[in-house]
Parts: C-alpha cells; structure tokens; sequence
C-alpha cells in the first residue's frame, strides 16, 4: 500500500516536471500561388427542402479558406513522433452539425478513442455515412432524422482526413483526422495554430490540407520550456 | 399455323419501356451519388420498402434510391406477368401454387414483430395473384424460343434485385481492396442494359412484323442476291459493332461507379493536350485543381486512362454504325433500323461531349445513359434481323397471307 502510494506520488511528479518544462507550439499557415476558385453548391440551393433552409445567398464549397493576407484556414498541424499517447477516452466529445445541410465543422482533428457527437439540426433526414481508409476504423451508415437524438462515433485507428458524408444530400461533408496523441490543432481563418504542452525535444511537425497537402508539408522543430514556432506554406502550383 | 397474341405484344413493349424507364432512374442514382442514401435492404430505414412515409420518400436522394426501388419491383412484376403470358393456360396452376403460398406466407407473418404491414402486402398480392387465375391466361403457349426467354428474363430481374440489394448491403465489404458496393453497382448497371436487351428480344419476336416474316407478302422480303452477298459481311459488322457496343457500357460502368466526378473536364482536348500527362505529379496537379461539389474521391491515372478509352472506342463506334448504315442502305428490311441507330450515336456522341462540358450535370449524364442503353437495344435487334434475314433468305417459304390475317387475333 505504501509503495503503490509512493510509485503514485513519484508518477504525479514526473508528469507536473514534464508540464512545467513542456512548452507551447505556435505558428502561422499561408497559402502560396493561387487557389481554384470555389463554386456554388447549386445542388443545395435547387434541393426542394434545404434549399428553405438558406438565408439567402449560396453556399460555396470550402476547400481553400483564405485569408486576406494568404492565412489558411483548416489546416491541421500535428506533431510527430509522440504515437500511442492517446487521452482520447478521456477527452470531452467533440461535436460535427448538420446545419441548413452542411456540416459543420467541414475540417475537424479528434484524438483516436474520442467520442464524436453529430447533431442534426435541421428539418430534414439525413444520415451520417463515414467511410474510413484506415485499418481498425469501420464503416458505418446511420440514418438521423429531424430532431433525433444525437449520433454517436469514434475513430479508433489513426486516419486523415476520414470522410463524413451524407447520402441524402451528396454535397455534405466534413473530413476528421484522428490522431494516436492529444498534440495537434486546426488553423482558425487567420491561419494560426497553437499546440499546448509540448514535452520538450526535436519533432517533426507535419502540415496537412485536405486539398493543398492531403499528405502533409513538414517542418523539424525543437520544443524548449519556452514554446517553439513552426510557419508553413501549402503552395497551389 | 402461327397465333399472333397482340395484346401479348403490346404488353412486352410497355415492359420494355417500363425498364427503359427504370434504367433511366438508375443512371439518375448513380449520377447523382445516392446509391446509400437508404442504407438498408429490402426495408427502406426500417419500413416495409411499400410502406415508407411520403415525407421521408420525398427528401433529397431517398427520392431518387427508394423510387429506383418501387420501379424495380413493378419492372419484376411486370416480367413475371410476361413470363406467365409467354407460357399461356399451362402457367395457371404455378399461378395458383404461387397465389396461395404468397396468401400462407402472409398469414403466418401477422404474428412477427412489426410484420402486420409486411403481411398484408404479401396476403393481398396472393389474393390478387388467385383472383387472376380465374380468367388469366387462357391463350396457348408461345413457342419454345420465347418461353425460353421470357424464363430466363424472370431469373435475371429476380437476379437484378438481388444485386441491387446486396449493392447497398454489402457496399464497405472489399475484397482486393475493391468497395464490393463498386462491383455489384457495375454488374448492375451492366446487366440492366442486358436485361433490357432480353426484354426487347421478347418484344421483337412477339410481333407480328417477326412472326410473319418470310412469309409471302410479309415486310421481310427477299433482297435479291445483291442484297443477300451484302447482308452476310452486314451481319458480321452488326454483330461486332453490338459487342463493342457492350465494351463501351462495361467501361462507361466503371467510370460512373468510381464516383470521382469527371476523370477528365474538357472536351474535345483533355486537359488541353490530345493526350493528357498521366504522371504522378500531374494527376495530383489535376486533383489539387479540381473543385467537386458532389464528388470527393480523388481521380487516378487508372481513371483518366478509362476516360481516354471512352473517348477512342466511342469514336470507333461511330466509324463501325456509319458503315453498317452504309451496307444496309439499299436493304429494305433494316436500312430504317440502321439509319436509327446511326442517329442515336450522334446523339450519343452529343450527350458524351454535353456530359463533360456540363461538368457531369446529373440529368445529361443520365440521358448519355439511356441513349446508350437503346443504342445497344436497336444494334441487339439489328443482328436479331439481320440473322433472321439468313434463314428466311435461305428458305422463303410461299403462304397464302390470308392465313396470317385469320391468325392475327387477339388472345390473352
């Protein structure tokens, strides 16, 4: 008993050392060249029930969110190396809508193991269809009506990009990466990304964008007690 | 002395454009990618397939993926009552075996879980199944060929909708590291059009134009030994062109099932060359420029080779009907049929160019579907003719026409 107590004592003391020299990654993502131009979702507008649901004006597809200075948005920036640290059990859930037949979020990064809570706000059926690439992660296809319960998934194996999409309306998607480790962040629209808690050391730093860099621009970086900084560009040549 | 059933006839050909039709709604599934926007099989989200809300059934590409399915149930009604036609009185009795097994099966369904509906729908087509075979069918059987056929067209719309099931069953299964739901969704596709073809057939050999045929003062006449030399190298290009024909749906299945949007977007050139760059670099250029709305799967070389493919076997298509029109022209019995088809792969042709051009529009890319489909039918029926030609050249047999007109009764 007393042991257990002192191995408990010295673990808590590694992990509080750890915390206290770990330190942040930050950065900034831009675009290089010039992206496509994005198109209406005509689909959307002309569909009996969703098209009700728009305020007005068409949505566009989403592939490149830039910034008026080139920021890149939905890019996600993930530190390699530190596999098989998943706290994804234990992590809150993450959440995916279904809003005016869009998902929302269309890019998300979730831990393996964590629970992903899709919503379905709207007036209208849809079903929540993932189609993985990765062994260990399965396919599944459930339907979700007009105010039904939220649906309930999880990525056990580490994927990018994994495909969310609903049948009912083809042009719903959303794409979630799984990573094995909590140490990853997605760009906001000024396309800055902040990784807390770091543990110190040298890492890759992989960049990924489901369009520009399906498999990633990386970046070797040294982590201090200080934080580290990692900038990259996804070129569109 | 030959019967001919018209109303027989009339029948087959409304079941053949009933499965145009439903061929037509297919193509609209899989242009639109909704193959799996009802995810299970045979029920429709958890109803009985006949029972889904209208409100359920009317949104977005349920729509298109449940009404595919009820046409696909009246086409297999359809051919069954076809079938049953083609064996005429002697089908009663399977009739009434059928009626009361459908009627029994019902009645021991009632006391399922939620079966109440599924039940009812069963008893009552047994009910109509036996109220049927009081008065249908009481003409003779048709002859062995068409009884043979119309069997086999039973056993492959049963087949039909088996394959559409499993399509959606077992559509993340893989095998090779293939999506079985791509490979069931290509046969599909593929044995519709062979479905199709059969149906046609039934439709042909049951009219009166084919029955009659050969006979004096019948439209197939004799072409004279000009015509007869001709017709046997026009029979070898109807043929081959009908087989290519079927490459070309093979191919075309492929690519429409891969469900990655246009391989290649621009027409005449691809990708502003004759023949485009396939390299790895250049492909996840094509990709990273490319902007989907209803499509996600990157494109591969693979694709834009098939595309590339397409594009050269329907140019040779068009070359091989220009010349089967050519050798038909002075042929009486099937220089129209020639000449049809002909237009049919110009408009083909045109639907292909408009299928890019509109960046796959679901409704163009769907009629470049059926306007395939009846390419392959009207070049089906062609050799058909054009191999009836041989025997009825090779043995024009003198009957008084009188006969056939006593004959052309109607009998159901």
């Amino acid at each position: 008993m007393k042991l257990n107590q002192t191995l408990a004592a010295l673990a808590g003391f590694a992990v509080a050392l750890q915390l206290a020299s770990a330190g942040n990654l930050t950065g900034k993502v831009t675009l290089g060249g010039n992206a496509p131009a994005e198109k209406e979702i005509t689909p959307l507008k002309d569909d009996a029930t969703c098209g009700k649901l728009l305020g007005g004006a068409v949505p566009k597809t989403k592939f490149f969110v830039v910034g008026a200075n080139k920021e890149l948005a939905d890019v996600i920036v993930i530190v390699k190396g530190l596999e098989g640290k998943s706290t994804g059990a234990a992590a809150a859930p993450a959440a995916l809508d279904q809003k005016a037949c869009e998902y929302i979020p269309q890019i998300l990064a979730v831990q393996t193991g964590q629970k992903i809570s899709v919503k379905n706000s709207d007036p209208v059926m849809h079903n929540v269809h993932t189609v993985p690439t990765a062994a260990g992660n399965k396919e599944e296809n459930k339907g979700q009506g007009p105010g039904a319960p939220d649906l309930t998934f999880s990525i056990p194996a580490a994927e990018n990009f994994l495909k969310f999409k609903c049948d009912v309306h083809p042009w719903m998607f959303a794409w979630v990466t799984a990573v094995d480790h909590p140490y990853f962040a997605v760009t906001g629209k000024d396309g800055a990304f902040t990784i807390k808690d770091v543990p110190p050391g040298k890492y890759k730093v992989v960049a990924l964008h489901r369009k520009g860099a399906p498999t990633g621009v990386e970046k070797e970086i040294e982590v201090k007690a200080d934080g580290a900084t990692a900038d990259f560009v996804i070129e569109v040549k | 002395m030959t019967v001919h059933n018209s109303s027989l006839h009339r029948f087959a050909v409304f079941t053949v454009l009933a499965t145009l039709g439903l061929v037509g709604m297919g193509g609209l599934v899989t242009s639109h990618g909704v193959g799996m926007a009802v995810p299970d099989w045979p029920t429709s989200y958890g109803y009985n397939m006949f029972a889904l809300p209208i409100s359920t059934w009317l949104t977005g590409g349920i729509f298109h993926e449940h009404t595919h399915r009820l046409w696909a149930s009246e086409v297999g009604i359809l051919t069954i009552v076809l079938n049953c036609w083609l064996f005429g009185k002697k089908s009663r009795r399977v009739l009434i075996a059928l009626g009361i097994v459908l009627l029994l099966s019902g009645i021991a369904g009632i006391n399922r879980p939620n079966g109440l509906q599924s039940s009812l729908h069963i008893g009552i087509h047994g009910v109509i199944v036996l109220i049927a075979t009081f008065f249908w069918p009481r003409c003779e059987p048709a002859s062995r060929q068409l009884r043979v056929l119309g069997g086999w067209a039973t056993v492959v719309v049963l087949l039909q909708g088996l394959l559409g099931g499993l399509r959606v069953v077992l559509d993340s299964q893989l095998v090779a590291d293939v999506r079985l739901g791509t490979v069931f969704g290509i046969v599909h596709g593929c044995l519709a059009q062979g479905f199709l073809v059969l149906l046609a057939v039934i439709s042909l050999m049951t009219s009166r134009w084919w029955q009659f045929s050969g006979r004096a003062g019948s439209p197939l006449p004799a072409d004279g030994a000009h015509g007869v030399t001709r017709s046997t190298s026009l029979r070898r290009w109807f043929l081959f062109t009908t087989l290519l024909i079927f490459v070309q749906l093979l191919i075309a299945a492929t690519m429409r099932h891969q469900h990655a949007g246009l391989a290649i977007a621009d027409f005449p050139l691809a990708y502003g060359e004759i023949w485009p760059d396939m390299s790895a670099e250049a492909v996840a250029s094509y990709n990273l420029r490319r902007v989907e709305v209803t499509t996600s799967n990157p494109i591969t070389a693979f694709q834009i080779g098939l595309q590339m493919t397409h594009r050269i076997v329907a140019f040779l298509i068009l070359l091989a009907v220009w010349l089967c029109a050519w050798k038909a022209r002075t042929i009486q019995s099937i220089k129209t049929l020639a000449f049809v088809w002909l237009g049919l792969i110009f408009i083909q042709v045109g639907l292909g160019a408009w299928t890019i051009w509109s960046n796959k529009a679901a409704d163009v890319a769907t009629a470049h579907v059926v306007v395939g489909a009846l390419s392959l039918v009207t070049g089906a029926l062609g050799c058909l003719i054009s191999f009836k030609r041989k025997t009825v050249s090779a043995s024009a047999s003198v009957v008084d026409f009188s006969e056939t007109k006593m004959a052309d009764r109607v009998s159901v």
